[in-house]
């Protein structure tokens, strides 16, 4: 008998765990466009608290980027622009990858940011259904619902023409 | 105005140059030594495959990576240098290593350039680098090549 659990136990958790070791447990659930965007309270750089929630009825970008990723740097200046441009219509946030947040801070020091910044890490990259490579960004409605996702380095005028749809409709 | 989108753009490119710069650039890695994922795929499949280093950034190993993989990075800062090294001290120089980053695009990866010259410079005869054109997850993690998390 207690032969026969332990083949049981063995068939309900090895088994499947050899036959898919893959994406197994921990694999992030893909986000998709009109899915809700998932909630989140973290502390900006300077310790206020960021809740996506307060930001209902904004037009929001959640943009993930880090220190070492180049295209991101680059793109800060017109994140700032179009932050300054539709203060009250949008609501960027900025969420760091980086591996500690100094690196971040150095950032922050070299651009006058009217947006917040965040520390992200695996798990809020697991919560967007995996931030795999930068620049990453979620453009998310009035309505909390996921808009446009934005992977990769963006051509020009492609982020512009994403938020003047999203602040159309 | 064009002006004033120039000197941003300007602005900001001297912003990320520390990032570019830290490491010399992934196409400056000779074109033999380059592994395309599908190849890697299949190594991996048969079973057996050579040593894999991810040369990159903690948070986005944590994310995801090849399954087996050691973290060994981020070879695009001194520190990074010294735990590949590291990670790779009681290896045999003669047989093959694998390494690679995948956080940005390549031409943009401040880590994999570096990663193949301490390799080689210590001596690896068969440093491979794993040719992630855009970033891990669109060329690995999407194509359904495997990932492990943690």
């Amino acid at each position: 008998m207690a032969k026969r659990f332990a083949a049981f136990l063995l068939f309900l958790f090895v088994l499947p765990a050899s036959v898919s070791p893959v994406r197994a447990a921990s694999a992030p659930a893909p986000l998709m466009v009109g899915s809700p965007a998932p909630a989140f309270v973290r502390p900006d750089l300077s310790g206020r608290p960021v809740a996506l929630k307060s930001y209902r009825g904004k037009v929001v970008l959640v943009d993930f980027w880090a220190s070492w990723c180049p295209p991101c740097i680059i793109a800060i200046p017109k994140l700032i622009g179009l932050q300054k441009q539709h203060a009250e219509k949008l609501q960027i946030i900025g969420v760091s990858m980086d591996d500690d947040a100094e690196a971040a801070r150095d950032v922050a020091n070299r651009f006058a940011f009217n947006y917040p910044l965040l520390m992200g890490d695996a798990k809020f990259g697991h919560r967007y259904g995996g931030i795999l490579g930068l620049p990453s960004a979620f453009l998310i409605g009035r309505d909390g619902r996921i808009v446009k996702i934005l992977r990769g380095e963006q051509s020009p005028g492609e982020l512009d023409r994403a938020i003047q749809s999203a602040l159309r409709s | 105005m064009h002006r004033r989108a120039f000197t941003g753009s300007l602005i900001s490119l001297l912003a990320a140059a520390p990032a570019m710069a830290q490491s010399g650039s992934a196409p400056t890695i000779p074109e033999e030594a380059l592994i395309q994922p599908m190849v890697l795929a299949a190594i991996l499949k048969n079973g057996n495959p050579p040593p894999l280093l991810q040369v990159g950034f903690s948070v986005m190993y944590s994310e995801a990576h090849i399954p087996g993989s050691i973290y060994a990075g981020p070879t695009g800062t001194e520190a990074g240098v010294e735990k590949l090294k590291a990670a790779v001290k009681d290896f045999d120089t003669s047989k093959p290593v694998v390494i690679y980053c995948g956080c940005c695009p390549w031409v943009r990866c401040p880590n994999v350039a570096g990663a193949y010259r301490t390799l080689t410079g210590l001596g690896f005869a068969q440093v491979q680098v794993l040719y992630i054109a855009d970033n891990f997850g669109a060329d690995w993690a999407d194509k359904g090549y495997p990932v492990a998390h943690g």
